[in-house]
């Protein structure tokens, strides 16, 4: 667990250290205040006192930004080396992945933590569903987990952080559209499965307020599956090259 | 601490890259890991360092295996890999805390740590600055560094040397044989000056196969056999001289040199030395040797003859 958390100091600080982190906070809470504020169907224009715009927009920007983040996690560190140092220190690949992984989701964290004030903003202007909007960060939380796990298992298959970032959009785009697209198209048993795939179901009842241990599932097992497969992944030096 | 390495053995594809090596090492040695490019050092140390599971055959690090006991043999080696690679955005020191917190030192005693591989790398001037503004010199010392921070009982170099200019090099390798003289070094090389200066005992390896095993000087003089002698003889006919000097017992063929007069290239028979003999020739007839130079094959050729074939 230490190691873990070095680990996750170490990347997230390399996150402020190369500004990253600093675009990201600003480009996140900028979006999401322009549309949750001043355009659209923001607050003034429904008249309501909802964070729905807000979660609406964390919806898209997650999964552009989470692959931003993770696509130089594994990729660097094949293309450099770094990672030999890295695992022959008293560490495990999967302390390694999962240290990273705990850095995005910290980061995360503070991005939302700095979003709070819209949210007691709208409290004060009227009344506001607050477990709807504690849910909806619980949702914002599971979904950026699920986009991290995929973003760390394309990272670690190349030593190329553009195709990483590429890649895990493209397997995002397939939960975020693709196979909602599909469920639409189809009946039977293969319908429910895609449905069932589709991230923006889930994602939509846990920041209506919703807690459905399903949707709970549903993003964690997207996130421990890309993770296992990353370790896979970095496990193939054993056997190959 | 000893490392034994037992019939080795790393197959990529169809290639085997380490193919049935045994050798050993035992503490206070430091030994030269020799070979061509693509030999299998690399290979060898990325399996002893636990970063890659062998095809077959099996590493013992003390009393610990590489297959059941990677977290133990991890804490106690210190590992400088290929091409030294560093995180090029950190900060020596914070790099150094890093590292020293991964390899589980306890919290209190790193700074201290981390004062002393300053030190003791020379990296005072340096220490704040990013690693990737630093020059190769430093970056190796900053490799090394993070190699000792954890005060490791083994320590594995993968080609410390390269890149460096002659004073780095001198400097490095005298780190290096201080830190050894209580330590098991493993250093690859392909530089023979470097196993003459800094090894007590070198291993050659060549397409993956163990073709050599001991003490520079030793194999140095498996591969000399019979001795070679250039010497220049004055004050006589060079057809009398070549004639007579043949006639010895200890000298197998005597050649003149073409281009300086009175000057022949003995070589002699098996394990005979003909120094003597072809001094007491000289004093007999009035001759006088003016130059008399053994010919000693160096680390360079042992390691030709060994590697070509």
């Amino acid at each position: 667990m230490k190691q873990i958390w070095t680990i996750a100091i170490r990347e997230f600080r390399a996150f402020f250290d190369s500004l990253i982190a600093y675009i990201l906070i600003m480009v996140f809470l900028g979006l999401s205040g322009f549309f949750t504020w001043l355009y659209g169907a923001d607050v003034f224009y429904t008249g309501q006192a909802s964070m729905q715009p807000f979660f609406a927009i964390a919806y898209w920007t997650m999964f552009f930004f989470i692959p931003a983040l993770t696509m130089k996690m594994l990729a660097e560190e094949n293309n450099t080396g770094t990672i030999e140092l890295l695992l022959t220190k008293d560490v495990s690949d999967m302390q390694v992945i999962l240290g990273k992984f705990l850095s995005v989701m910290l980061l995360v964290l503070i991005a939302l933590v700095f979003s709070l004030p819209y949210y007691f903003t709208i409290a004060w202007l009227g009344p506001i569903d607050h477990g709807a909007v504690w849910c909806g960060y619980l949702g914002i939380l599971l979904m950026s987990a699920a986009y991290a796990g995929i973003g760390l298992f394309t990272s670690s298959i190349t030593k190329n952080q553009i195709v990483a970032f590429l890649l895990a959009l493209l397997i995002g785009m397939f939960f975020l559209i693709i196979f909602g697209t599909l469920a639409g198209n189809m009946t039977g048993v293969l319908g429910k499965i895609f449905a069932y795939l589709d991230v923006s179901g889930h994602y939509q009842s846990i920041s209506r307020g919703v807690i459905d241990s399903r949707d709970i599932l549903y993003f964690l097992s997207i996130s421990a599956l890309g993770i296992f497969m990353a370790q896979a992944v970095l496990a193939k030096r054993n056997t190959t090259n | 601490m000893n490392i034994s390495v037992e019939n080795l053995t790393k197959t990529y594809g169809p290639q085997n890259a380490v193919d049935d090596i045994s050798f050993t090492v035992n503490t206070g040695e430091i030994l030269g890991f020799l070979g061509p490019n693509g030999a299998g050092k690399t290979t060898t140390m990325k399996i002893i360092t636990c970063y890659m599971a062998p095809s077959q055959g099996s590493v013992r690090v003390g009393d610990y295996s590489i297959g059941e006991h990677a977290d133990e043999i991890k804490k106690r080696i210190g590992y400088l890999p290929e091409h030294n690679p560093l995180y090029k955005d950190m900060p020596v020191i914070e790099y150094l805390e890093f590292v020293a917190k991964l390899q589980g030192l306890a919290k209190s005693g790193i700074p201290q740590r981390i004062k002393k591989m300053v030190q003791l790398c020379g990296l005072d001037l340096e220490k704040h600055k990013k690693i990737g503004e630093l020059s190769k010199g430093y970056r190796q010392r900053v490799g090394l560094a993070q190699a000792l921070i954890h005060d490791p009982e083994i320590l594995i170099l993968d080609e410390p040397t390269t890149g460096l200019d002659p004073n780095q090099i001198v400097e490095i390798r005298n780190l290096i044989k201080e830190i050894g003289s209580e330590k098991t070094v493993i250093l690859s090389t392909h530089l023979m000056q470097e196993v003459e200066a800094t090894c007590s005992r070198a291993i050659i390896i060549s397409k993956g196969k163990l073709v050599a095993d001991g003490a520079p000087s030793t194999l140095q003089k498996q591969a000399q056999g019979s001795e070679v002698l250039k010497v220049t003889i004055e004050d006589g006919v060079p057809e009398d001289i070549y004639n007579k000097l043949q006639q010895l017992a200890t000298v197998k063929s005597v050649d003149l040199d073409p281009k300086r007069s009175n000057h022949f290239i003995i070589a002699g028979n098996s394990e005979l030395s003909s120094k003597r003999g072809v001094f007491q020739l000289c004093v007999q007839n009035n001759w006088v040797i003016t130059e008399m130079i053994p010919v000693e094959k160096s680390m360079e050729d042992v390691f030709r003859n060994l590697t070509l074939n």
